[in-house]
């Protein structure tokens, strides 16, 4: 019962105190401190929950045993860590990338192609891809090799998409001034259409990023060596070791994060000049 | 439009060109195999035959594929567990549910960012962050977990679904309910409208066109989220058991079929939607 009314009390708390620092003029400061507030509140709550009406750690752990069970076993958080991001995901995604955005200035080059390979791409996008997984486990065996296929299927047409798009956001006004400058193909394309097309380039990159770590994972549960995040989390699932599954999504959620920041950070300082980055 | 179909035909014609011609490069392996344990001699035409027509195949045919997706379609009964239109029903009824659900909830979170300063600044940063978090990975666990407390069938599903389908509209929903400009505001302050007449009037009309395209990136998502959700509950019923179950027992054809399936079946509803979109926002006058 005293678990209850702290936790009530927490989110009172939490919520006053946000109240009060939202109706102060909108700073740095303020903007990142309300969210931090906001996601300890959570937490202190979760904690205060799971004590107050002892719910079973076989249903949901509390955050300070996530937090002991994750010290406890960094060795293997590591190793999967090891297995499924960076064997799995980053390589599919180095892949995936560059395959696209090489096919994507092929594509650009023939009209014909890139009226018949828009549509496709757009409806290939939308699809379910992941449901490829099965089928990649089986062609490239069970190792990280089959995990990065996946990946490069999955990140391959939302990066095709954005850089055909970005490579035909130049206007015609700026494509004829390159002209009377007697620029030729390449000149034109890497000094003109290439960093117009990036914003849109950081875009696919983004969306492929947070795709990549979904897919690598995913495709564990369809057969994998006895490491790996995605296998981890499904057997610890089996033996009831909810702890250990909760520090692998906590994990996952630090490196999707921080993956997708690391691209975002990148964007901020090659698309400097675009809009969409002023004010900031 | 018209000047367009051309050129996709073109690529799809193509796609089915590789198609044929990867299935003979990946399964002549075990034709080769086969044959020289029977001592046969393949000539070029009886390789060819054999890789588009062998019972488990690396890759099968489109052909192979059509008529395993005709034979469990309209061959049989919709209620034998047989028939793929009985796996889509059953995830289609999980994608439909956590469809509703998320915009349902999305909308709300939209409403609530848009007219409450300290939701906005406090909520707002952890819903983008939600989405880094890679969901689909703690499926297994939300679904063995509600298992567990007693909730079973659709819901757990559907619970994930509706994690991957708020995202997109609560994004664009707060886009849209914030997309009147200063002037249209004002005219409505100087006819003295009531916020619940702004609302109703102004913002909710006006974010019509961003509702629907955030809605068919939720459908999209929607569907993705049921089929991977079936995949723990231990290969019982669904397109994503299916997926699980041909992984399994080296059913290629049948993995094939569920994901053609799977792909008419998220292509359908993403037109409904564009379809309920035109019809909408004629009938608004702003298409």
């Amino acid at each position: 019962m005293i678990w209850l009314v702290f936790a009530f009390g927490i989110w009172a708390l939490g919520w006053w105190v946000n109240t009060r620092l939202a109706a102060l003029p909108r700073t740095r400061a303020t903007g990142l401190a309300i969210p931090v507030i906001f996601g300890l509140t959570l937490i202190a709550i979760w904690e205060g929950v799971v004590r107050g009406l002892e719910i079973s750690p076989v249903l949901l752990p509390a955050p300070s045993m996530i937090a002991a069970r994750f010290a406890a076993s960094t060795g293997i958080l590591w190793e999967d860590f090891v297995q499924t991001v960076i064997k799995g995901a980053l390589s599919g995604y180095v892949l995936g990338c560059g395959a696209a955005f090489l096919i994507a200035i092929l594509v650009d080059r023939f009209d014909f192609l890139r009226r018949g390979l828009l549509p496709v791409g757009n409806f290939v996008a939308a699809l379910p891809v992941i449901g490829m997984a099965p089928i990649l486990v089986m062609w490239f065996g069970f190792d990280w090799q089959s995990k990065a296929a996946v990946v490069v299927v999955m990140v391959f047409f939302p990066m095709l998409v954005n850089t055909v798009q970005g490579l035909s956001d130049s206007s015609a006004m700026q494509r004829d001034l390159m002209r009377t400058y007697a620029a030729g193909y390449w000149a034109t394309l890497l000094k003109l259409r290439l960093p117009a097309a990036m914003p849109f380039i950081f875009n696919g990159l983004k969306i492929a990023s947070t795709l990549a770590l979904i897919g690598a994972i995913v495709a564990e549960f369809f057969g994998s060596p006895i490491r790996g995040m995605g296998f981890r989390i499904s057997t610890s699932v089996g033996q009831l070791a909810l702890d250990l599954v909760w520090a692998e999504i906590v994990v996952a959620a630090v490196v999707g994060s921080a993956f997708y920041g690391l691209v975002a950070l990148i964007e901020r300082t090659v698309t400097f000049w675009h809009p969409s980055q002023r004010n900031q | 439009m018209r000047q367009s179909v051309v050129p996709v035909l073109t690529v799809v014609c193509g796609i089915f060109l590789v198609w044929y011609v990867a299935a003979i490069w990946l399964n002549a392996p075990w034709a080769y195999d086969k044959a020289t344990r029977t001592g046969d001699v393949l000539t070029t035409q009886t390789l060819i035959a054999d890789t588009w027509s062998q019972e488990k195949p690396k890759l099968p045919a489109p052909h192979q594929v059509g008529a395993e997706i005709w034979e469990t379609t309209v061959e049989k009964k919709i209620t034998s567990k047989r028939s793929l239109i009985y796996h889509s029903w059953v995830t289609l009824s999980a994608t439909l549910l956590g469809f509703g659900l998320g915009t349902g909830l999305g909308i709300a979170l939209a409403v609530g960012i848009v007219y409450n300063r300290t939701m906005d600044m406090s909520v707002m940063p952890w819903v983008i962050a939600s989405q880094t978090i890679p969901i689909l990975a703690i499926a297994p666990m939300i679904i063995v977990v509600l298992n567990a407390v007693g909730i079973s069938g659709l819901l757990p599903k559907a619970m994930i679904s509706m994690y991957l389908s708020f995202f997109p509209v609560v994004v664009g929903m707060v886009k849209g309910l914030r997309s009147p400009d200063a002037m249209q505001l004002d005219q409505m302050r100087t006819w003295n409208a009531s916020p619940s007449q702004m609302f109703w009037r102004l913002r909710l009309p006006s974010s019509m066109p961003y509702l629907f395209t955030s809605l068919k990136i939720a459908m999209a998502a929607s569907l993705v989220g049921a089929i991977v959700g079936e995949l723990p509950t231990g290969a019982v019923a669904g397109l994503g058991a299916r997926l699980l179950a041909g992984s399994y027992y080296g059913q290629t054809i049948q993995i094939w079929s569920a994901l053609i399936m799977a792909a008419v079946l998220a292509a359908a509803l993403v037109a409904l939607i564009g379809l309920a979109q035109r019809v909408t926002l004629k009938r608004m006058g702003m298409a």
